[in-house]
């Protein structure tokens, strides 16, 4: 029997919401780890129940829980973050030199192949992985470590590498953004790095060559088509068909093209999904109205999708996280808002409806397809 | 002995629910109950002080006899009352909102 378990971090525990193939009825258990931030859960693809979350707080700093029955009961591993060598400094806000200091764990990124190794991405920005279940963590310096570093600068939201896609046809090859730095790629299994952010543009960086700079806020790839990927930016909305080569904006019709969330339909590699918001001092829908926007043809030509979803009055965020679809034959389509909500549609976008109301404000929303 | 009290959130993560009372061997000092608590439950590693430089974490304090032992060097000794185990030692999250 086919269903699907959708894995939601929030400001204030865990949160796991299940059902069957119809995705009508759900189950919410939870809260997990009560009381602290739960930035990222998510499932190895190859044993659906073996689960990381990254559980951090201000006051007690971060924890990795792993959990070996798909969410019902979770042991902490290894929640040691130490940079390789003397970290060096990247910049602070005002232009100063600043030093490299762990702050979270923004995304855990399970391995395509093997559930005992799973990739990091953190705060300040690096990336790590661990083999052993998260037991050690190692951090592949070679990012952080790239000639570019000291020029990194943090977005409002702290120097967080939060995206990591690995290339499903040549594992050796992952993508990750970091805000404010951009886009980087790695074809050596992380070893070395460059960015990949030629073709970005963004007020107040004239040059448009510049290697590093850009508020890159989310990537989402098909993994049919791994050189293919969007790329949800400060402003804009992008599109390379080369593995980040180059880039193209794809913004169309969009009524905004600022945004965090995005994702690829799982059976359309050109069928694409974002949430604009208003703008980058008013995180929320224009006019009040929360839409999802779908594009069919991998950009450019956009349309609201809105049955079910708040039409006024509604002025939540959706952060960079907090979208995923899942791979039933009718794809189904997540995401959670700053006001607790999260929204399910099991029709590809055209209905949706909320599947709980009220948890603390979501973080990210994962979702694994049961068989 | 030493008694050793700790907020709710660490309390979960040990899976105690009540004080922990620890032998500390040597000068018993902040950094020695420290050591020998993070030796009795090593999940707590990294939640009161960094893994690395030991400094404690900026929201967690430390007090006993109603005195703020927070900023004492990890080798100050330990009040008499609290060595006697006629007082705890508390590890405190710092207030603040949210």
């Amino acid at each position: 029997m086919s269903g699907v378990r959708v894995l939601v971090g929030t400001r204030k525990g865990a949160f796991v919401l299940t059902s069957d193939g119809a995705r009508k009825k759900w189950e919410v258990s939870g809260p997990q780890f009560a009381g602290w931030e739960i930035y990222h859960v998510k499932g190895s693809p190859v044993d659906q129940k073996r689960l990381y979350a990254s559980q951090s707080s201000g006051w007690f700093g971060q924890m990795i829980q792993r959990s070996n029955d798909g969410g019902k009961t979770w042991e902490p591993v290894g929640n040691k973050f130490a940079y390789e060598g003397t970290p060096g400094t990247h910049q602070w806000y005002d232009g100063t030199p600043h030093p490299w200091e762990f702050a979270r764990v923004w995304h855990l990124e399970p391995s395509l192949t093997d559930p005992d190794t799973v990739y990091a991405g953190i705060q300040d920005a690096a990336i790590f992985r661990t083999t052993d279940g998260g037991q050690n963590w190692q951090e592949l310096p070679g990012l952080r470590t790239h000639q570019s570093g000291p020029k990194w600068q943090p977005g409002a939201g702290g120097l967080c590498l939060h995206t990591i896609l690995i290339d499903p046809s040549n594992h050796d090859r992952i993508f990750i953004a970091i805000s404010a730095a951009g886009a980087f790629r790695t074809d050596d299994a992380g070893k070395t790095w460059r960015p990949i952010n030629r073709g970005l543009k963004s007020q107040g960086i004239p040059d448009p060559n510049a290697e590093v700079g850009h508020c890159v806020h989310r990537i989402a790839m098909h993994g049919s088509r791994p050189g293919t990927l969007f790329m949800q930016k400060h402003w804009d909305v992008m599109r390379s068909d080369d593995a980040g080569e180059s880039w193209t904006e794809v913004s169309g019709n969009l009524p905004t093209d600022f945004g965090f969330a995005m994702d690829v339909h799982a059976h359309e590699p050109e069928t694409v999904y974002v949430v604009p918001i208003k703008s980058d001092s008013e995180h929320f829908p224009p006019d009040g109205q929360l839409r999802v926007y779908r594009s069919r043809t991998g950009g450019n030509e956009w349309e609201p999708l809105t049955k079910g979803l708040p039409q006024r009055d509604c002025y939540v965020n959706v952060l960079r996280d907090a979208m995923a679809v899942d791979s039933l034959d009718s794809c189904g389509v997540y995401f959670g808002t700053t006001g607790g909500q999260v929204y399910a549609s099991a029709d590809a976008g055209d209905t949706w409806s909320a599947v709980v109301h009220d948890l603390p404000p979501v973080l990210s929303v994962e979702v694994q397809t049961l068989q | 002995m030493i008694r050793v009290q700790l907020p709710a959130h660490l309390r979960t993560l040990a899976r105690i629910d009540d004080e922990v009372v620890l032998d500390v061997s040597g000068e018993p000092t902040v950094g020695a109950v420290l050591d020998a608590l993070e030796d009795r439950y090593p999940v707590l590693r990294g939640t009161i002080r960094d893994h690395v430089t030991h400094r404690r974490r900026p929201f967690v304090r430390f007090f006993a006899c109603e005195q703020d032992l927070s900023h004492d060097p990890p080798h100050t000794r330990l009040p008499e009352e609290v060595i006697a185990a006629t007082e705890p030692f508390l590890v405190v999250g710092a207030m603040a909102g949210g």
